[in-house]
């Protein structure tokens, strides 16, 4: 007896086929049967109304630390994949520095194993290898091995890969296997010992600042690294005006770069820490609203591909300590719909369409993971609603961790469900 | 009589009315520490903890002088990070406190934001006695204190502070806090111990000393840690004091007197030189009296909005 479920009357936007039109689909045991206007049920048949809500290729977020191995009391596959769920998404690539880090073949395969058991594997868990041994930056990971084993892409995230002569093996390396290298870009020299964008409110708040350059510098010395190896090269959570145009530049003289953004660097600015929440730190630093806008500007006319989140949970004993001593970071899976609909396409900054492009057809094309809505073809989709407001209630997080500086934000969009692997989440 | 806050965090955007009041609440305080019999009953009955996570004997002597002065109880603890090597976190030393039904707490620590934290989980008055390189604002007001002492004024006066002010809550204090008095501000130093867009906060900057001295009433002459040399950020001391260094001779081509401020602990000879902190135009010693004058003045003001 086949499992047969209709998606009715929802508004189906899929990027990769340019699709943008109200209709029912008609899905037979996790393959989409049917793509009709109308679809008559048969007894039997679950019918799941999404009348005003968006069907989706399914939503995947490329920047994930889900912290398993090693670091379970801030969130484990299980959290992570649940909290990935809930924000709308079928997919996550969780970065490797996990302890150990993913710099083995077979934590790639643990963490797999870990993804399928966790909500019956209707998320699907695409690891991110090290570039270097230990994330140390100093040998090579046995690359080949780790992309045979299953990871997509290649990073020290955490840290930058510092020594240019690593980087351009890592390059060389990876183009063999087509992932990308995907660098969180900082001069350590230049970063070390700060906390916060380097300006005025840092001045004022006599906290030590992270300059703009320090990622700007490695960015271009990246660049020339990717068009000397012709490799391809992914700038991770990009967060200044020069960083962005750099990037433009790149892409012009046909460099095989990518790049992605946080919700939280195209919303909020380093004036929210004035209040030295500890929840306002993050690497990179939030930065001005020069920067905010350029972001913006790049959202808008391509520069930048993804919207990614740098979900990076830490406990809430780890964040309440002082501004210095805090870790970096933030949780953002169960943030990113509401806060990309609500700075972005409310403000006509971007369209629904570029929206999922930047969620799913673009970060899956960089990690080779690409779907789309089509009949035959296995449903992987997300149901978002995107006029539904909603307050930010960190309480009611499923993730692990619940440090966000959002709390008691009002948002506009949210997802309602994810279908994958023949599984219906509907929340 | 109160000022418009529960506690004392900082002089960014603390209103001229409440400056005021402690500058002159101050000159009965130090008319006090004059007298042969030191002490009022003001503060009897309430109970200060000094919570000291960074070594200040200075800051700290002065403190628990002025809260003796008034009859409080005072606890002191220098907890030197202790406790953060112990695991605690400042939160947890926040509750401990919460829990002893402490009225007023005056903490030191070398992080910024700390006396902030502390204000919105604890219901106790805060004084932040020197928030890592954030603010110092007793510090401040005793500099303000002793400025109108001896100008008259404020409003009108440029002051120049010199050498580390990257690190400096001395110098952040003072900008904030004389600039809403009326006065202008300037800063010298070193391009690498100047803080990054400073000048939005309304200062000039200059990094030949000669160049500003003709032009400003007082120097406050910052402390120079020897650390910031292995640091890199100049590359001696003994160039430091050759081209930063506050000199007689320096002093006497400006053609004027320049009153002379210094927070303390002195290098001397490297940015001050002997002649000069112990010369006519210093009032170093003023300053520290004028400390214990302020700080019993800021407790009096915050014990008194109870």
């Amino acid at each position: 007896m086949s499992k047969r479920i209709i998606l009715q009357s929802g508004r189906l936007i899929d990027p990769s086929t340019k699709k943008d039109e109200v209709t029912d689909i008609l899905i037979v045991d996790g393959t989409i049967e049917t793509i009709r206007k109308s679809i008559p049920a048969s007894p039997g048949d679950q019918v799941v109304d999404l009348k005003g809500k968006i069907v989706s290729p399914g939503l995947i977020d490329i920047h994930v630390h889900l912290r398993e191995p090693g670091y379970e009391h801030k969130e484990t596959i299980e959290t992570g994949t649940l909290s990935a769920a809930h924000g709308g998404f079928t997919a996550v690539c969780c970065m490797p520095n996990t302890n150990p880090a993913i710099d083995d073949e077979s934590i790639v395969t643990f963490i797999q194993t870990q993804g399928k058991k966790a909500h019956d594997g209707i998320v699907d868990i695409f690891p991110i290898a090290s570039v270097s041994k230990a994330r140390e930056g100093k040998t090579l990971a046995p690359i080949a091995e780790l992309v045979r084993a299953g990871a997509v892409g290649l990073s020290d995230d955490g840290a930058p890969v510092f020594d240019a002569k690593i980087m351009r093996r890592a390059l060389e390396y990876a183009m063999m296997y087509d992932v990308p290298v995907m660098q969180h870009c900082e001069i350590p020299e230049l970063a070390h010992g700060g906390v916060m964008n380097e300006g005025k409110v840092a001045t004022e708040l006599g906290l030590p600042g992270i300059p703009g350059i320090a990622e700007e510098i490695m960015i271009a010395r990246d660049l020339l690294l990717a068009e000397y190896t012709n490799s391809r090269y992914h700038v991770c959570h990009m967060s200044t005006a020069v960083a962005v145009d750099l990037v433009r530049q790149g892409k012009k003289k046909g460099i095989k770069v990518t790049c992605e953004v946080t919700p939280h660097h195209f919303t909020v600015t380093d004036e929210i820490v004035r209040s030295y929440d500890t929840n306002t730190k993050m690497n990179p630093p939030l930065r001005t609203q020069k920067d905010v806008d350029a972001i913006k500007e790049g959202l808008k006319d391509g520069t930048i591909d993804v919207i990614a989140t740098d979900h990076a949970p830490h406990s809430l004993d780890e964040k309440e300590v002082d501004y210095i001593q805090a870790p970096f970071g933030i949780v953002g899976l169960e943030t990113a719909i509401g806060l990309t609909v609500s700075e972005l396409v409310e403000h006509n900054v971007i369209s629904l369409m570029q929206m999922i492009e930047k969620l799913s057809t673009n970060p899956r094309k960089i990690i080779g993971k690409e779907i789309r809505i089509a009949e035959g073809e296995p449903a992987n989709l997300s149901f978002i609603d995107p006029d539904v407001e909603w307050k930010v209630e960190i309480a009611k997080f499923k993730s692990k961790s619940k440090n966000s500086p959002f709390e008691g934000k009002g948002l506009k969009g949210k997802a309602i469900g994810i279908y994958n692997h023949g599984k219906l989440m509907l929340y | 009589m109160s000022l418009s806050s529960r506690h004392l965090l900082r002089l960014q955007g603390m209103p001229k009315e409440d400056i005021v009041k402690i500058l002159d609440t101050a000159i009965s305080f130090k008319e006090i520490l004059n007298r042969p019999i030191k002490k009022v009953p003001t503060l009897q009955g309430k109970t200060i903890v000094n919570l000291f996570f960074e070594n200040s004997t200075r800051t700290r002597t002065s403190f628990e002088l002025a809260e003796r002065r008034l009859s409080a109880d005072v606890l002191s603890f220098a907890a030197a990070s202790s406790s953060v090597t112990k695991g605690e976190t400042l939160k947890d030393t926040a509750r401990n406190i919460e829990a002893m039904k402490i009225d007023m707490v005056v903490i030191r620590h070398n992080a910024a934001g700390t006396a902030d934290f502390l204000s919105k989980v604890i219901s106790a008055n805060i004084i932040n006695a020197g928030d890592g390189q954030h603010e110092h604002p007793t510090q401040g007001l005793l500099d303000m204190f002793t400025l109108r002492e001896k100008f008259g004024h404020l409003e009108g006066l440029h002051i120049c502070v010199v050498g580390d002010v990257l690190h400096s809550r001395v110098a952040r204090s003072n900008i904030f806090g004389l600039q809403t008095m009326g006065a202008k501000v300037s800063v010298c130093g070193p391009a690498t111990l100047i803080p990054r867009e400073i000048e939005k906060l309304g200062v000039d900057v200059y990094h030949h000393i000669d160049e500003i001295l003709p032009k400003v009433d007082a120097l406050n002459v910052l402390r120079i840690q020897m650390e910031r040399e292995a640091g890199g950020y100049f590359p001696s001391l003994r160039e430091f004091h050759r081209f930063f260094g506050v000199t007689k001779e320096r002093l006497d081509r400006a053609g004027k007197p320049i009153t002379i401020l210094h927070p303390g602990p002195i290098n001397r000879d490297v940015e001050l030189s002997a002649d000069v902190a112990d010369g006519p135009h210093s009032v170093i010693l003023e300053q520290v009296l004028n400390g214990v004058a302020i700080r019993m003045a800021v407790l009096y003001l915050l014990g008194a909005s109870e």
